[in-house]
């Protein structure tokens, strides 16, 4: 596997017009804007934020996985020295429980949660009170003190159990999600071959390395609530809050500062949020919440703990006639932001990037006495697409083709994109884009050398070591709309302000938009400054999630640059330049004739000056060289990848060490290769926890047991592999004039699946892996029992 | 995460320390060296000490010698001590490699080989050592100074016979006789992770027998401890693989291991097995 | 809540006289004391990394220390590193590839890394990524991380701070 650029850029490409769009610095691979803070150590995390004569806020958590209140006891607690203030469920009485986004999925609103437990506590970890003091030592200090007499109930810790009772009347079982499309029974039944597997993800999740946090205060000169902290989807979370603690959202505003990482579980609304807002509103001082990594691992959003039972219905060739799914969906204790978006999502997008004729599946989604769980990064499709390639992994082997093979007989064939399946994926009818799905096998298996690697396998196995390889495709899907706007503005320096809705979640979103809005304008990329998730200087976002950054932001902000661009020249030709506005171009900052190459241009910076408020320029237009940017799509795009594995398996231990990893993806176009390797090799690393060590235990009590850093066991660098990334753009998505499609997910979501598949090619049992993640216990208890069977 | 409130106070020499120890150690003292597993537990509120003697400013604890026949090891002394040989002979080099196992490069510039001793964590590679080679440790207190041989130092899970008012002084680790082979193996679960189970092996080569052999498993009961079972076999038998195998197979079956949330006790006696055959191997090499 | 404790820390080459409870740690003293939020905190209980600070000129974790415990100590922090507004080879290299997306492990990052290159200038590939395995990285993959140390150590730039 041999490190490889970008195959397909095209470079130097420079056009005025829309339908060509200038390449200086899309597709090159810059440095990052945001770099200078934060390698010397200027970052404005929240924790590092402060105002005088702050409170800080401790959160005192539930220690009964499922319990009715009988009291809290908060006397101790306030007559400590230094107690400012606690609260518990009867103080917040006043405040609904946390709403979810909008959905049409119906049903959910008894499972939400309130900001402190009223009379009942579900998970451990659930807040049940907070303290306040000025020093968060002596809060920590005050917080020990309250204490909670419950009377304990039975857990319920699995999904796939019979449901129990949620509250009197309401069953565990909050919801069942069906989708379908064509006829399934009748495939079952003209099937050739039907076949089967029954696997399982554990539960883990994003862990961000910085802890969750928000800092709060009233600006009385504006009378505006401020909240600093909150990353991801600041406009939609204001909104939220706002109602939640009964303001307007206009006397409200989020400032998201630097934020230490996403990975989707920094986008929930989380109850210590709204309490940071309200406690400020209410002691009318600033007040400070910083969690620490055990209550991070305890109350942050899990993920991903799902089991699939999938069956396959295959014709004489193995082809799909249809699949027929279930999955019990792990939900947690309650649902909160994100509703049912995962299992909505791991259903809708199991089937992958197979042409499958019919499809059913049905989601049991049940609620458990652990933490709540909602969206990590590429939520459902790492799940389900480990789950469609088991099935693949075994079809092969019932059928007896290579594992390539089946699935080049199921591939959607190049030409039938535009694909549309008949069923909605959050509310959104599906139509893949664009895709050549056959065309990035075969690059891959010429990247990755495949024959060589397999005899290289068939060598190292002869003489006795397990090794094996494994892949995983998967369809993903970013770019998600349908709308989004940016504003440019160019000062009198001639420096380019962006303001977008978008997040800076560590994924280099200034970067990328300073380059789109570079190009667009005609700027050197180091003179655009990027502002985003902040709700006082644009009305609308919708901020990072769902790697749809790139492609909505990046194609407002385009747009927006475009109409600075178009309005400089217009003014320029009218009021500066004795020339038609055809004959002129904005290059590196300055207006020039394109007929007159060499001749000195005019600064943008005095464009701008000269645009500034007069009756010339009111007359002209409007003053000011600004513009706003609207970018709308008519559908999602579709990326779409194969992850590739090799490992070693070691039969005494048990432990799997990955070797070496792959990774094609075609992803329309590439902003920044930089960048989306970046993403792809530390979406990798995630997916390597997910498969090989992530895993959040419970014992049978409904008690937590990975709460430290030290049990819950994240890749570090010398478990990870070498991974070569070979990024295409042979499909770039129609739905934005630069084809982008979105980065974030790709490095993730095909790994469980390649992992797995790996494994049982290097211990010689085919669809032996059933779940995830492979730890070496399980391994090895899986390779003895073969071994007993086999005697 | 933050620590209980607790009162500190450095001490500036061994008189000192034992003298403040005497005074506090009844009103919850506690000795505070490295601190690398303390600190965590304190901010986890798992310990909640009210008074921390610190040592870490007491010059003769830094010291590691060669006495007697013994490496001496003060109570302050680092584990990065031990990235180099700190004598010449074969247990120099046992501990550089047995050094690399221990958490990470940053802890093992604070944490000492003597707290590793104090706190007895099951899975302390030091504490696999010093039972394995029959160390002694120097007991001091205000009342006088005590040698508790490494038969009687451990007494359970994260338990020592260390009294309320002693420190641990310093640890003296016999030198191995040259011609000693040694040989170490852990495994974990990630780099630097506690080990789910470790072996310890020396010999010597005695013509075509091996003799005084050693063969120790950590990680895997309530204390690390040599398994007279498996040394049995080898002690006068030449090395052969056969023999190896024997003497894995019986430390698998001699051990009753701890369980937890990552390891059965099935797992975790079959990964005894491992780690002493792997360690002979490593020795072998 | 015990008496507050009057302190020095040597930060830098600055001294920073401040008043700290003994059970304040070093992290927490060099952020709210110091001023210094460069140092990130990211488990308060060793393991991450995110922390690391040089002292004596060792990486050590500073949420596993008390502040009153450095004393005489000689720190350095991420805000050290840069000299006479000239980035640290280091600090270039992360930047040059790519080594940071977040940015909260990055300083306990480039502390480690510069320790380790000043005590080891010539480390080789495998004791560097022992060492670099020290710290939690949840964006990069490390890939980057590893690569921007080794151009450092490549080019012998350690010692030029």
């Amino acid at each position: 596997m041999s490190a490889h650029g970008p195959s397909s850029l095209k470079h130097g490409e420079r056009h005025n017009g829309d339908a060509n769009p200038r390449r200086k610095f899309v597709g090159q691979r810059v440095t990052r804007l945001e770099d200078p803070p934060l390698v010397t150590g200027r970052g404005t995390y929240v924790g590092n934020l402060n105002f005088p004569h702050q409170l800080h806020m401790r959160v005192v958590r539930s220690t009964y996985a499922n319990a009715i209140i009988r009291s809290i006891d908060t006397s101790a607690a306030l007559a400590h020295p230094g107690c400012r203030g606690v609260w518990t469920g009867a103080d917040v009485a006043d405040i609904p429980p946390i709403t979810f986004r909008p959905t049409s999925i119906q049903g959910l609103e008894p499972y939400r949660q309130f900001i402190l437990a009223r009379d009942r506590v579900r998970y451990v970890g659930e807040p049940i009170a907070v303290v306040f003091a000025d020093d968060p030592y002596v809060a920590e200090d005050i917080a020990d003190l309250v204490t909670m007499d419950g009377e304990a109930l039975p857990v319920i810790l699995s999904a796939d159990t019979p449901p129990g009772e949620f509250a009197p009347g309401l069953s565990t079982e909050a919801l069942v999600l069906r989708k379908n499309f064509g006829d399934i029974e009748s495939a079952l039944k003209n099937a050739f071959k039907v076949v089967e597997v029954d696997v399982q993800v554990g539960r883990h999740s994003g862990v961000p390395m910085e802890n969750r946090g928000a800092l709060a205060r009233i600006d009385h000169s504006r009378d505006v609530l401020e909240c600093y902290g909150q990353g991801k989807r600041p406009h939609a979370h204001r909104d939220a809050v706002a109602t939640l603690i009964g303001r307007s959202p206009a006397s409200m505003h989020f400032y998201e500062g630097h934020i230490g990482g996403g990975f989707g579980v920094r986008g929930e609304i989380y109850p210590e949020d709204v309490l940071t807002c309200l406690a400020a509103q209410r002691f009318d001082r600033p007040v400070k919440w910083v969690e620490d990594r055990r209550e991070n691992l305890l109350a942050c959003n899990h993920s991903r703990e799902q089991r699939h039972v999938v069956r396959g219905a295959f014709d004489e060739q193995g082809r799909l006639l249809g699949i027929d799914a279930k999955l019990w969906h792990d939900q947690g204790a309650y649902v909160r932001t994100h509703g049912a978006r995962v299992p909505d999502m791991a259903m809708g997008t199991l089937i992958g990037a197979y042409h499958v004729p019919s499809y059913r599946t049905v989601g049991y989604v049940r609620m458990t006495n652990k933490t709540p769980a909602a969206t990590y990064r590429s939520p459902g499709r790492f799940e389900s697409t480990y789950a469609c390639e088991r099935l693949m992994d075994a079809a092969a082997e019932q059928f007896g083709l290579s594992r390539i093979e089946i699935r080049r007989r199921n591939l959607i064939p190049k030409e039938s994109y535009p694909y549309a399946r008949a069923m909605e994926i959050l509310d959104h009818a599906v139509e893949l884009d664009s895709g050549d799905f056959a065309g990035l096998l075969d690059k891959t298996l010429v990247d990755i050398g495949w024959e060589k690697l397999l005899a290289d396998v068939a060598a190292r196995r002869a003489k006795g070591e397990l090794v094996g390889v494994g892949m995983g495709f998967f369809m993903e899907k970013g770019g998600l709309g349908p709308v989004d706007g940016a504003k440019v503005t160019v000062d009198t320096r001639g420096k380019v302000q962006v303001i977008t809705g978008a997040s800076s979640i560590g994924q280099g979103v200034e970067t990328v938009m300073a380059q789109i809005a570079a190009d667009a304008l005609g700027v050197e990329y180091r003179d655009v400054k990027v502002i985003h998730g902040r709700t006082d200087v644009l009305e609308y976002g919708i901020g990072s999630h769902a790697s749809r950054a790139t492609v909505m932001t990046g194609g407002a902000t385009r747009m927006a640059a475009l109409n600075v661009r178009r309005k400089a020249l217009e003014f320029a030709s009218r009021h500066l330049v004795e020339a038609p506005v055809e004959m002129l171009d904005i290059v590196d900052g300055q207006v020039v004739r394109i007929d007159r190459p060499g001749e000195p241009g005019i600064p943008i910076g005095k464009v701008a000056a000269a645009l500034a408020p007069s009756p010339a320029t009111v007359e002209f237009g409007n003053p000011g060289l600004t513009a706003e940017g609207w970018f709308e799509t008519a559908g999602m795009t579709h990326p779409y990848g194969i992850h590739t594995a090799l490992v070693k398996v070691d039969p005494d231990t048990g432990e799997t060490k990955v070797e070496r990893f792959h990774v094609a993806y075609d992803i329309g176009c590439a902003i920044n290769p930089m960048l989306v390797e970046g993403q792809i090799v530390g979406g990798v690393a995630q997916g390597l926890g997910g498969a090989l060590f992530e895993e959040f235990f419970y014992d049978e009590r409904g008690e937590p047991l990975s709460v430290t850093l030290a049990d819950y066991l994240m890749p570090t660098a010398s478990e990870m592999p070498p991974v070569d990334v070979l990024l295409t753009e042979d499909a770039p998505s129609p739905n934005n004039a630069l084809g982008m499609k979105g980065a974030g997910e790709a490095g993730i979501t095909g790994v469980g699946a390649a992992i797995a598949a790996a494994i049982d090619d290097a211990i010689g049992i085919p669809n032996a892996i059933t779940r995830l993640p492979v730890t070496p216990q399980r391994l090895k208890a899986l390779l003895k029992r073969h071994a007993a069977a086999s005697k | 995460m933050k620590a209980g409130s607790f009162e500190w106070h450095p001490a500036r020499s061994a008189d000192e320390a034992v003298a403040l120890l005497a005074q506090y150690a009844p009103q919850d003292g506690r000795v505070i060296a490295g601190g690398q597993s303390l600190v965590p537990s304190m901010a986890l509120r798992l310990a909640f000490p009210s008074h921390l003697i610190d040592i870490n400013g007491v010059d003769e604890f830094a010291k590691v010698r060669v006495e007697g026949g013994e490496l001496v090891i003060g109570a302050c002394v680092r584990h990065a001590a031990f990235h180099v040989t700190v004598e010449p002979g074969p247990l120099g080099r046992l501990l550089v490699q047995v050094v690399h196992d221990i958490a990470h490069y940053p802890i093992r510039q604070r944490g000492t080989f003597c707290g590793s001793l104090a706190n007895a964590d099951p899975a302390s590679e030091w504490c696999l050592v010093a039972a394995v080679l029959g160390a002694k440790m120097v007991a001091r207190s205000a009342r006088g100074t005590r040698v508790i041989p490494a038969a009687d130092w451990f007494q359970g899970i994260m338990t020592t016979a260390l009294a309320e008012d002693e420190l641990l002084a310093e640890v003296r680790l016999p030198l191995l006789p040259a011609g000693t082979r040694a040989g170490f193996y852990e495994f974990s679960r990630r780099a630097g992770d506690y080990a789910l189970a470790m072996a310890l092996v020396s010999w010597r080569d005695d013509g075509d027998a091996m003799r005084d052999v050693r063969i120790g498993a950590g990680a895997v009961e309530a204390q690390p401890r040599r398994i007279a079972e498996a040394e049995a076999l080898l002690e006068g038998h030449p090395f052969t693989p056969a023999a190896i195998e024997a003497a894995a197979a019986a430390a698998s079956a001699a051990v009753d291991p701890l369980e937890d949330v990552h390891t059965s006790a099935e797992y975790r006696r079959d990964l005894v097995g491992t780690a002493v055959r792997r360690a002979f191997a490593q020795a072998g090499s | 809540m015990t008496q507050k404790m009057a302190i020095t820390l040597d930060v830098n080459g600055t001294g920073h006289e401040i008043r700290v409870e003994p059970r304040k740690t070093l992290c927490d003293a060099l952020r709210a004391d110091c001023g210094l939020t460069g140092t990130n905190v990211g488990c308060e209980h060793g393991v991450c990394g995110a922390c690391t600070v040089l002292m004596d000129g060792v990486p050590v974790r500073s949420c596993l220390m008390f502040a009153v415990q450095a004393q005489g100590k000689a720190l350095r922090t991420v805000e050290g590193l840069s000299t006479g507004g000239k980035l640290h080879a280091l600090q270039q290299a992360f930047t040059d590839n790519h080594a940071l997306q977040c940015g909260f492990c990055t300083s306990g990052f480039l502390m480690l890394a510069a320790g380790t290159l000043e005590q080891q200038p010539d480390i080789d590939d495998e004791s560097l990524r022992e060492v670099l395995s020290s710290n939690l990285c949840r964006c990069t993959g490390y890939q980057n991380i590893l690569r921007a140390v080794r151009q450092v150590r490549d080019a012998g730039k350690a010692g030029a701070r």
